[in-house]
């Protein structure tokens, strides 16, 4: 699909030390909570917000004896994203449980897919401005269960636990070390995101950690990851440090920065990275060491008992395959190839799904991508923004928007009035065509009445006629004064035709 | 292989299993023999064989997509040695 826009690959960052230049390898594992009504292994509900302990069933809180049973739809979920990354899907896929200790997870293990993933490999290509993009790999996907919640300041010694997220289903989305800088990580979790969303497999909400990530920064010096992708050795790249849990775009961009070069001045002193995980303050601007976590990294994962090997039919998968959504990437180029848009107009329109079909919904009543875009883009968005509205909450409809580019099309409204008619259908309501014939909007096309206008324009005006005849320029002036004596509405393709014809020019 | 003293009292602490340092020694040596006996049993060829998940041909049970439990918070803090406010309560864990 992606054939009719060809990409160009960007540069890597380059940060310069002390002594030498220097290049970042990223790779990233983004937990994406699944959409769902109930969680991974039990009934109860995934609804944020409610009180606490109450969407926690005896599974979720690991009471003996209690058995998980799985959410078929979780699964279908975890394919759906799988085929949308162009991945292989695993018919025989497996559970392990990882196993450490800490108060919001009552199991004493997180049920993963370390061994076995339900995804294998696919890709994401990273927009990273029009004509610029990163084919990044896919490593795997796999299912697992959330943890709950710690709150650590309702009380000075004490910390409160909510089971609510407990058991709630996550996807992992693992990526290769493909991504060669801040900018592109970002770019990284937006596409990725945006997939998801187009999906409708995880909401993407970073506020509320429907969408977290990890990030994995090494730093090695120019040429080095050429030969890495030459032979996928790890050997020649640097030692990865594991940012841990960060959930805005602003915060994963200033961690790999500050990473990055605190790992360039170790090097640069000559001294050895070590390979750890670390936690980024977003109020200082560093990362600093969790040792706590070093420890716990023993995992003794081992194949779960409770469950057995998940298997689904290729059957399944295919029909799945069957009712996949179009995705970013097709849309817009469908809307470059198909409507006629700029590339830059089709990403704006694509970046949400919901935006994407406002725009879609727009054209299918006025027929022109051109205008609509236009319209949408600037007229609405504008407003929109003015307002601090997200297009859900559009006062506007598609119909109504779609009705008002009609009525310039068919040159019943002229550019100008059409901008009045836009603001009146915003803020008031109604439907544009009945609108403007009620409050006498119409351009004047009737030639009688427009040629009346330039007529009594040329009588009242014997100097300005003897100037146009010497300068065929200045048309425009009568042309203007005419359309102002109509009060906008005479169509100007046609009183400039009159005028011109009327003065003999 | 092998278990000493050291890696006993490490896997112990993991499973948060509270073992006398007295004990310790025979622990060990139970965990040794139990690994010996793996060994001995990884000296059989299972070559191409798949393993074994179930006695039965069964296949893995799926729920549908509905919500059909919670909503008894005060049954899930019942056991919980300090409760509050709706939540479990336990000492300050900060990172």
């Amino acid at each position: 699909m992606l054939d009719h826009l060809s990409y160009k690959t960007p540069e890597p960052k380059v940060i310069a030390g002390a002594k030498a230049d220097w290049e970042l390898v990223i790779g990233m594992e983004v937990h994406a909570q699944v959409s769902s009504n109930a969680k991974l292994f039990s009934g109860a509900s995934t609804g944020f917000g409610a009180e606490p302990n109450s969407h926690v069933a005896f599974v979720d809180a690991a009471m003996p004896g209690m058995l998980p049973v799985i959410n078929e739809f979780c699964i279908a979920q975890a394919v759906k994203t799988g085929l949308g990354l162009k991945a292989a899907i695993n018919l025989r896929s497996a559970f392990d449980r990882k196993n450490y200790f800490y108060p919001d997870l009552p199991q004493g293990y997180q049920i993963s897919q370390l061994y076995h993933p339900i995804v294998g490999e696919g890709e994401i290509l990273v927009d990273m401005g029009p004509g610029v993009a990163r084919k990044v790999r896919i490593e795997r996907i796999h299912l697992e269960q959330d943890a709950g919640k710690s709150i650590h300041d309702m009380d000075p010694t004490m910390s409160f636990v909510d089971l609510n997220r407990t058991g709630v289903a996550l996807m992992e989305i693992v990526s290769r070390p493909d991504i060669r800088g801040p900018e592109e990580a970002a770019a990284y979790v937006v596409k990725l995101r945006q997939i998801l969303r187009y999906l409708g497999t995880c909401d993407g909400n970073m506020q509320n950690g429907n969408l977290r990530c990890d990030v994995n920064v090494s730093v090695c010096r120019p040429g080095q990851y050429e030969k890495y992708q030459e032979t996928q050795d790890f050997s020649h790249l640097g030692t990865r440090c594991e940012l841990k849990n960060m959930n805005s775009m602003r915060f994963i961009q200033a961690a790999i920065d500050y990473e990055a070069r605190r790992q360039i001045a170790i090097l640069e002193d000559g001294g050895v990275v070590v390979q750890e995980t670390r936690l980024y303050d977003p109020d200082k601007n560093e990362t600093r060491s969790m040792r706590s976590k070093e420890e716990a990294h023993d995992y003794r994962y081992f194949p779960c008992p409770d469950l057995l090997p998940l298997e689904i039919e290729q059957g399944w998968v295919d029909g799945i395959a069957a009712a996949m959504p179009e995705l970013p990437d097709e849309k817009k180029a469908r809307f470059v190839d198909a409507l006629g848009l700029s590339e830059y107009d089709a990403s704006v329109l694509t970046a949400e799904v919901e935006n994407a079909d406002y725009f879609e919904a727009v054209v299918a009543v006025c027929d022109d991508g051109k205008l609509a875009a236009n319209w949408v883009i600037n007229e609405l968005f504008g407003r929109l923004k003015k307002d601090g509205a997200e297009i859900d909450a559009s006062p506007m409809s598609p119909a109504q928007l779609g009705g008002i580019i009609t009525l310039i099309k068919s040159g019943d409204i002229s550019g100008k009035i059409a901008k009045d008619l836009f603001e009146i259908v915003y803020t008031e309501g109604g439907d544009p065509a009945e609108i403007v014939t009620a409050r006498g909007m119409k351009q004047v096309t009737d030639l009688g009445a427009i040629e009346a206008a330039v007529d009594k324009i040329i009588a009242e005006s014997p100097a300005e006629v003897e100037k146009a005849k010497a300068n065929p320029k200045l048309v425009g002036w009568f042309v203007g004064q005419v359309i102002k004596a109509s009060g906008g509405k005479a169509n100007p393709a046609a009183v400039k035709e009159i005028v011109a014809q009327k003065l003999g020019i | 292989m092998s278990i000493d003293i050291d890696t006993a009292r490490k896997v112990a602490h993991l499973a948060r299993i509270a073992v006398a340092e007295e004990n310790l020694p025979k622990l060990a040596q139970d965990l040794s023999g139990i690994l010996t006996f793996m060994e001995q049993l990884n000296e059989v060829d299972v070559e191409g064989v798949e393993p074994m998940t179930s006695v039965t041909p069964m296949r893995l049970k799926r729920r549908e997509d509905v919500v059909t439990d919670g909503g008894y918070a005060e049954k899930i803090l019942k056991n919980a040695p300090d409760a509050r406010e709706g939540f479990f309560a336990v000492p300050k864990v900060v990172e």
